[in-house]
């Protein structure tokens, strides 16, 4: 009797709190089961440092703020089977987002310099540049799961999970929304 | 009164300009006064002084080829446009020319032919005095036969004998959407009330239309006469002109025309000494496009923010504070006076099957003859567009022609040969609107011409209801992305599901109608969109 | 013997609601029979003891032999009536609806203070809107804290005007009112000044508890602390209605 080959998932956060993440590893002793049926091939909370070529399903959380957070998009697009936004900073901008309504350089402004009062300066070495507006996940790439919530609890998350491991299309408006 | 009292009253009006043979007739409309009708005028009198007596000079209403203006005609008293020695272009310097020719030969310089298609193709019944009388005049639209329709309806007539003329004659409202006159007026006249109102829509928002201005400023008394009929076959005592503050040279006249009507007794307490009474006020609209939405015009006339209410009630049951009110547009009340006169059944002989009477159109875009004209229902868009209006200026190619504004939708050179009424309109994806025509030639961009339909509905929107004030902005800006070779082709897939809804669910005709312009132009112009796709 | 019976002044009909059979008095519409028969139309705008807007679209509703769909907040019921109130169709439009809501002001839930008793919140997650596949408008509106009881947060209006129509149909101060047109509509309180300075405003606070959104909320209040209650309305509104 041969068991059925694992299904292979990664996640990565982009501009969140990780918060997702952190509802992710709520699922407690559930995650127990849930690894003999999926293989963490690429996440902040795994090793691997390499997304894989072909994986299964793809889980964003945060929004697309920077540079960077844009290419990471594309790579999981172009990787994964499936891609999940998880969150309501992936699914809708959230509070990310928020900086939207004033310029980037007033934001980067009041982060860097009106606030501090020890040696302002705008870092520019070594971090991404940020982008003028803050999107969605799919404002730049399409997705084909939306899981809202800020975060998403333990139980839609094992919900989405679940129903994508029986190779179904979840409808996570059963067990989550905007906000929850 | 009655007929022989009024056909005295206007022999005595007659015979006040008894000795006047010639008359030189200077277009005073706000097109022609545009380009400098005002000073022609000027120059005419003083010119003219009273050195020949048997010649006057006379400020009349629109005589249709605004893009020749200002327009001057020397006519024999009585004689009409086609009969008459036309002058284009004129300046101020003209005016001694054009009097000395006044006893000899034309002068050949200024001539504008009146027997080219764009005047021999026309037929006018709502335009007939266009032209010809001083719009300001109340003597002069009594001298040509005005006010003997109202007259002979509240002699002669009772209301149900009105209304059966008018169902008789096939009259559809020239508003739009062409809703039969008759039963519009039959339905206010069940209606068991004390009060009543009549409303003239002359709130004209259409980009490019220019219909119910002209008829205003040409032949005010018209349109209060159509009122006033129309009230007594209603049973109404109380009437409003609600026209858009952007036409002053309207208003002006109006306010003239209602003033001298009332003083002779054609409005106002007891007409012709009858029981019958109308008061008829006018009401400046602020400019909001969709107050020429009935609902909103009246939410306007009330007083109150112009936006629309959800109907039914329609206004026939509920209208002005809450009393049957009978809304129709300028040209519909202009049609109504040759209607009772000439009746119902030679009104109905007149144009199509399902579409009777004449229409004006405003020519405007591309064409060599801008302007306004009047034909009958069923003429051909060809004949209008390359016989009368004289086809597109600079040998440059017929793209597609606008009609309905920004409710309507865009026809192509392959549907040209259409006989133009409501209904076959409405199966080429627009509709009949007020009676612009915008004509766009081969340099045109079908995308570009959506996006400005559709920023004006976007700004034009009152913002009640969600698809409409939401809907448009989000068509707007997929649109301008598009316009910009920016949007991808979701975005495309988007904006006809955001047609679809906008159309579907908008509270009132202007978010129902805001898609058409693009709904249109996609269904002709495809591959100027697909062009335009960024991922293309 | 009982006494003669008097006659009604309003008729019975029948109709016939999403495949069910009910009757309804003639004199009401059809969210209110719908309501009373527990069959669930989604709306923002419409409220029991306020007048009918008939702006929020979201009540539309199919009638057979119809082709244009119908509020049903706005239509009276009639004899024979067939509808429709939960077509693949209708579903569609309305999440478009509420997708149209969620992209024109700034609707950030996590951080409302009405999160979880939210109106439109759920309206989302019953219409089943978890994206909102048009961009966001972006605008940017300033906060109105200067009453002192209040505050006032354009970025969840929705301009549905319950405020506006609870403030003059029951209240009767007329403090608030809309102006500008199009996307730039904004609820105002008296010619547009802070609501703090206005002198119409009787600090009664139906506006605020019959605001479906964090729109209208008490000063005070935290993310999803504000609750809102609605049930004096329909009480009020039937007593003005009698005297």
């Amino acid at each position: 009797m041969s068991t059925p080959p694992k299904i292979t998932v990664a996640t990565t956060w982009l501009d969140g709190c990780s918060g997702c993440h952190m509802s992710f590893l709520d699922m407690d002793e559930r995650l127990i089961e849930l690894v003999q049926q999926v293989d963490i091939v690429y996440s902040p909370l795994v090793d691997t440092k390499t997304l894989p070529d072909h994986v299964d399903v793809g889980i964003l959380e945060g929004s697309i703020s920077s540079e960077d957070d844009l290419e990471k998009a594309y790579a999981f697009r172009k990787h994964c089977k499936i891609l999940v936004s998880l969150g309501d900073c992936a699914v809708n901008g959230n509070v990310p987002a928020m900086r939207n309504h004033f310029k980037l350089a007033d934001v980067v402004d009041h982060a860097y310099r009106d606030t501090v009062t020890v040696q302002p300066q705008t870092p520019t070495r070594g971090v991404p540049a940020l982008l003028s507006l803050v999107k969605p996940i799919h404002g730049v790439v399409g997705v084909d799961v939306f899981v809202p919530g800020c975060p998403p609890s333990a139980d839609a998350i094992w919900y989405v999970l679940s129903e994508l491991i029986a190779g179904r299309m979840p409808d996570p408006s059963s067990v989550t929304r905007f906000g929850a | 009164m009655n007929l022989d009292d009024l056909a005295d009253l206007a022999e005595q009006y007659r015979a006040i300009d008894a000795n006047v043979e010639r008359e030189v007739r200077v277009c005073m409309a706000a097109s022609c006064q545009s380009s400098g009708a005002a000073p022609v005028m000027d120059a005419l009198l003083a010119g003219l002084g009273d050195s020949k007596p048997a010649c006057k000079v006379k400020g009349v209403g629109c005589m249709g080829l605004c893009s020749a203006g200002p327009l001057v005609s020397i006519a024999d008293r009585d004689a009409s446009l086609e009969e008459s020695t036309l002058y284009r272009d004129v300046t101020a310097d003209d005016a001694a020319d054009i009097i000395a020719s006044l006893d000899g030969p034309p002068v050949e310089r200024l001539r504008c032919p009146t027997d080219q298609p764009f005047f021999a193709r026309q037929q006018k019944i709502v335009l007939e005095n266009a032209g010809i009388i001083d719009p300001d005049s109340f003597k002069g639209y009594v001298a040509v036969g005005g006010y003997s329709a109202l007259i002979r309806a509240l002699s002669e007539m009772t209301p149900a004998d009105v209304l059966r003329e008018v169902t008789d004659s096939g009259l559809r409202g020239r508003g739009g959407g062409g809703y039969p006159t008759g039963l519009k007026w039959s339905t206010v006249a069940k209606m068991p009330a004390t009060q009543k109102y009549v409303i003239c829509n002359a709130d004209e928002g259409d980009p490019g239309a220019f219909m119910d201005r002209a008829i205003l400023e040409s032949d005010p008394h018209r349109v209060l006469e159509g009122m006033a009929i129309a009230a007594y076959a209603i049973g109404a005592n109380k009437a409003y002109v609600y026209v858009r503050a952007e036409y002053p040279l309207a208003v002006e006249r109006l306010q003239t025309a209602i003033r001298k009507a009332k003083r002779s007794g054609f409005l106002g307490n007891k007409i012709g000494d009858t029981q019958f009474s109308l008061e008829v006020e006018i009401r400046l609209g602020a400019g909001a496009f969709v107050c020429g939405e009935e609902t909103a015009l009246m939410a306007s006339i009330e007083g109150l923010r112009g936006q629309p209410r959800p109907r039914p009630p329609y206004p026939a049951e509920s209208g002005l504070w809450g009393y049957p009110t009978l809304i129709n547009n300028v040209e519909t009340f202009a049609n109504i006076t040759p209607i009772l006169r000439e009746g119902g059944d030679w009104f109905a002989s007149i144009g199509t099957e399902r579409s009777n009477g004449t229409k004006v159109f405003a020519l405007a875009g591309t064409i060599t003859n801008t302007g306004l004209i009047e034909v009958p229902m069923g003429t051909s868009l060809r004949d209008i567009i390359e016989v009368i209006g004289g086809g597109i200026p600079g040998g440059k190619a017929f793209k597609a022609v606008q009609t309905g504004g920004p409710s309507g939708g865009c026809i192509p050179a392959q549907h040209l040969d259409i006989a133009v009424d409501y209904d076959s309109l409405k199966t080429l994806g627009t509709m009949m609107g007020s009676g612009g025509m915008i004509v766009m030639d081969e340099t045109s961009s079908m995308v570009d011409v959506a996006r400005y339909f559709m920023e004006f509905c976007m700004t034009e929107s009152c913002g009640k209801c969600i698809p409409c004030r939401a809907g448009t902005q989000q068509m707007h800006s997929i649109l301008d992305r598009l316009a910009k070779s920016q949007a991808t082709r979701a975005e495309l897939a988007l904006l006809e599901e955001l047609c679809e809804v906008v159309q579907a669910t908008s509270l009132c005709g202007l978010g129902q109608t805001a898609p058409n312009p693009v709904l249109s132009t996609m269904r002709y112009f495809r591959n100027e969109y697909e062009a335009k796709l960024g991922d293309a | 013997m009982p006494p003669p019976a008097t006659q009604p002044n309003v008729r019975v009909v029948t109709l016939n609601i999403d495949g069910r059979d009910l009757s309804a008095r003639e004199d009401e519409t059809i969210i209110e029979v719908c309501r009373e028969n527990q069959i669930p139309i989604p709306s923002l705008c419409y409220l029991e003891g306020l007048s009918i807007w008939g702006a929020c679209r979201l009540c539309l509703v199919e009638l057979a032999g119809q082709g244009r769909l119908l509020a049903a907040c706005s239509t009276r019921v009639t004899e024979g009536m067939q509808i429709q109130t939960n077509t693949e169709k209708l579903q569609r439009y309305r999440r478009t609806i509420v997708e149209l809501l969620f992209a024109e002001r700034n609707h950030v839930c996590s951080v409302c203070v009405s999160n979880g008793h939210c109106e439109l919140q759920y309206l989302a997650q019953t219409c089943g809107v978890d994206h909102v596949r048009v961009p966001y408008r972006q605008a940017s509106y300033r906060v109105d804290s200067s009453h002192e009881m209040f505050r006032l947060d354009h970025d969840r209006c929705i301009l549905c005007t319950r405020c506006v129509r609870v403030c003059d149909e029951i209240e009767g101060a007329h403090t608030w009112d809309v102006m500008g047109r199009g996307t730039e509509c904004r609820v105002i309180t008296d010619m547009a000044q802070p609501w703090g300075e206005s002198d119409t405003c009787t600090s009664c606070g139906k506006c605020v508890q019959v605001c479906p959104t964090g729109a209208l909320v008490r000063q005070g209040t935290s993310v999803g602390e504000m609750v809102k209650d609605q049930h004096f309305l329909p009480i009020l509104a039937r007593r003005r209605h009698a005297q």
